[in-house]
């Protein structure tokens, strides 16, 4: 009885085995039907959204979408990747965020054949800089989705009563405009802008390229205790400082910074022009229709905001289902749906959309001019280019916490800029 | 009790004299006693066992990027950086231990005064046990992201209190010395009704006669509290303070809710878990995070070995 069991039970296990083998097989070479997407909280992801039955249709796929926040996206991807998980076949990940860690680890698919299969997709029509950030080692890893560059935001209003009739064209006129303007109307500060340890770096990086500084400089070495870098950490310091809000607080990313802004508590605020729409749109903003827009201040080194991509779509390279998945990717990033994205205030990485008209049509018209002045003389990377980069922010960030709680920002620079070295060391070994 | 003793051994010797048993009833009824826990130690081995072997194992190693990756055998080498580390590690002990011993003390003395307030029965007591309960039941996600929005310096609630007693604006979160106080004002908001659950617990189960018998003897009511109510309730308090005390240490979604990664800034909150967390998260130091976690693993079986060990001296 015991022996018959057994025999049961092995063949039961071997036919299952068989069955299994044969499933295998089959996704191999058709791929399933479903495409599993995981999508981060961004105006594309709606916008894609509500396109996605045209592809369903024409295609005969079914898209299935998992849409997180940036921090929780990252969790995501760690946990899933690492695992060798093949659930997630299209990511849409942060080229200059974890791009070279997620290349180097294999987790992004080699698709420099598929970028170059199809003409009429156009792989030249991308932007020669954010292309470069999406690939690794002469290998494309991925397709660069949406570019960005970073703004003044500014209050119309407040600067017509302090008697101005444009915004400011150098970083020293921005300064004594905020503070005009906070003098005379109490309770609303001169400046706002991220104040994160991690989250203020990329912000700050214009302020830092404008003063002649880099995090890296030409040989390689950290630049982060330059005297242009100390210059850059003590200015955007003491603007949050002394002309910030009252009592602020050291942990501000964009949706706090952003809401201090279109609360109506600031006058100036330097961020992402992709992200525009929450200081227009009345619904989510007090101030819509005051909201100017201007090209990132001039400082000693001229006006070198940072211009990148700053998402991509990728293709998970445990994933069994990659035809299809790129299937997705060459739909969604193709001419129609980028340029649909930026007439929905989304910039995209094709330089045939930048280049139409009807793209910009429905954007501010100072926000049109002012992206068109950055786009020649952007920086292509706003943090250090680095594998670890969340380690990395958090040192060269370490500065503008200091100079914003007004500690020797100086002595931080000098302390940052020999941990930053050994880190790069480290790195390089 | 006696009842089913018998009827097990009757089963059992009409099993084993029985020929027309199949075998394989047979020996799993010689082997029931390991048939019946298999599943539970099955789930052990999976859910428990495995992960902190395999903790102990990466933390021997120089594993980061990715678990996937070549990684090499380093011995003790991350165990040694991270005891060496002052700058993060030691200070994140300090926080957890100053953390877990604040809110721990305070939710005991809260806990017991409440305690003892709701003991007697009195008009309206349910409402006023649901009301002081309430806080228990919300996500401590929820909890903290709810404190963030009150205590944030600008336009939060808390400060535009603080001005109708022209007071303030005081910093509170966003404070490089304050933001750990007020992540503790939070936890104790939130838990001291577990303890005060316990405790009630605790007192309704204790008998008259000796507080009685103290009353007869002419005792204030502090010296029935001190000298009879506490000493009778002390197994009750250490089961609380036990309770609390793990999950003190353990304290992440408060911290993380309110602070975000790395404790804020200045790493105003990091305690060992927030720390652990950024290293395997953040950085993808996968070998120092798992020597971070077994460390902190030994702590906290640590703590809960000598509060053990107590609770047996008192009871």
């Amino acid at each position: 009885m015991l022996r018959q069991s057994v025999i049961g039970t092995s063949l039961a296990v071997a036919a299952a085995l068989g069955l299994s083998a044969c499933g295998g097989g089959d996704a191999q070479s058709a791929g399933s039907k479903t495409v599993r997407v995981t999508l981060a909280n961004h105006v594309w992801t709606e916008n894609i959204k509500k396109a996605l039955p045209e592809f369903e249709k024409k295609t005969g796929l079914k898209v299935e979408i998992t849409q997180l926040g940036e921090d929780q996206l990252s969790d995501q991807y760690n946990v899933k990747l690492n695992a060798g998980s093949s659930d997630i076949d299209v990511m849409m990940y942060r080229p200059l965020q974890e791009g070279k860690l997620f290349a180097k680890n294999k987790y992004l698919a080699d698709v420099t054949d598929k970028v170059k299969a199809n003409k009429d997709w156009d792989w030249s029509d991308f932007k020669s800089g954010p292309v470069q950030a999406t690939t690794y080692e002469d290998k494309v890893v991925g397709v660069p989705l949406i570019t960005e560059q970073e703004v003044l935001y500014y209050r119309k209003d407040l600067l017509k009563k302090a008697g101005y009739t444009n915004p400011p064209k150098t970083l020293d006129e921005l300064k004594s405009m905020a503070a005009k303007i906070k003098q005379e109307n109490p309770g609303v500060a001169g400046f706002v802008a991220r104040t994160g340890k991690s989250p203020a770096v990329t912000q700050f990086s214009s302020f830092l390229y404008s003063f002649g500084g880099d995090f890296v400089d030409e040989s390689g070495k950290s630049a982060v205790g330059s005297p242009e870098a100390k210059q850059a950490y003590a200015f955007y310091g003491s603007l949050i400082k002394d002309l910030g809000p009252a009592n602020v607080s050291t942990d501000m990313g964009w949706p706090e910074a952003m809401a201090i802004f279109t609360q109506g508590k600031a006058a100036f605020y330097t961020e992402a022009n992709s992200l525009y729409k929450n200081a227009t749109d009345p619904a989510k903003s007090k101030v819509s229709g005051t909201v100017g827009f201007a090209p990132f201040p001039e400082g000693p080194a001229g006006s070198k905001p940072y211009s990148i991509p700053s998402w991509a779509l990728g293709v998970n390279d445990a994933s069994e289902n990659q035809a299809n998945a790129w299937k997705f990717i060459e739909w969604a990033t193709s001419k129609a749906q980028t340029l649909e994205n930026e007439k929905a205030g989304v910039p995209g990485g094709r330089t045939s959309v930048a280049a139409d008209p009807a793209a910009t049509a429905t954007y501010p018209k100072d926000l049109v001019e002012a992206n068109a002045i950055m786009a020649n003389n952007g920086v292509g990377h706003d943090r250090p280019l680095v594998v670890k980069v969340a380690e990395a922010r958090e040192i060269v960030g370490q500065p503008i916490v200091d100079a914003i709680t007004g500690k020797d920002a100086t002595a931080s620079a000098d302390t940052a800029n020999q941990k930053f070295q050994t880190f790069l060391d480290d790195e390089n070994k | 009790m006696s009842a089913t003793t018998t009827t097990t051994a009757r089963t059992t010797e009409s099993l084993t004299t029985s020929t027309s048993t199949p075998g394989w009833a047979r020996w799993a009824n010689q082997h029931r006693k390991w048939l019946f826990a298999a599943p539970a130690m099955v789930f052990v081995a999976l859910l428990i066992v495995f992960p902190v072997a395999w903790t102990v194992y990466l933390s021997l190693t120089d594993a980061e990027g990715s678990v996937r990756a070549e990684s090499s055998f380093i011995g003790f080498a991350n165990y040694l950086d991270v005891l060496s580390d002052t700058e993060r590690f030691w200070p994140a002990v300090l926080r957890t231990v100053v953390f877990t011993s604040g809110v721990l003390l305070v939710e005991v003395v809260l806990g017991m005064a409440i305690a003892l307030l709701l003991w007697r029965p009195f008009k309206g007591e349910k409402w006023v046990r649901v009301a002081v309960l309430l806080p228990l039941v919300a996500t401590p996600v929820a909890v903290g992201m709810m404190w963030r929005l009150i205590f944030d310096p600008n336009i939060g609630m808390a400060n535009r209190v603080l001005g109708w007693f022209g007071l303030g604006p005081w910093p509170w979160l966003a404070g490089e010395h304050s933001a750990l106080p007020t992540t503790m004002f939070i936890d104790i908001w939130q838990w001291t009704p577990m303890v005060v659950l316990i405790l009630l617990a605790g007192l309704t189960s204790l008998s008259d006669e000796p507080q009685e018998a103290a009353l007869i003897d002419g005792a204030t009511a502090w010296q029935r509290f001190r000298h009879v109510t506490l000493p009778l309730l002390m197994p009750t308090v250490l089961v609380a303070v036990l309770l609390r005390g793990i999950d003190a240490l353990k304290t992440f979604d408060i911290l993380y809710a309110t602070k975000g990664k790395g404790g804020g800034s200045f790493h105003e909150v990091e305690t060992l878990n927030v720390y652990a967390y950024g290293l395997s998260f953040d950085y993808n130091e996968y070998g120092v995070s798992s020597a971070v976690l077994i460390i902190f693993f030994l702590i906290i079986i640590g703590s809960m070995w000598a509060l053990t060990s107590r609770r047996k001296d008192v009871a």
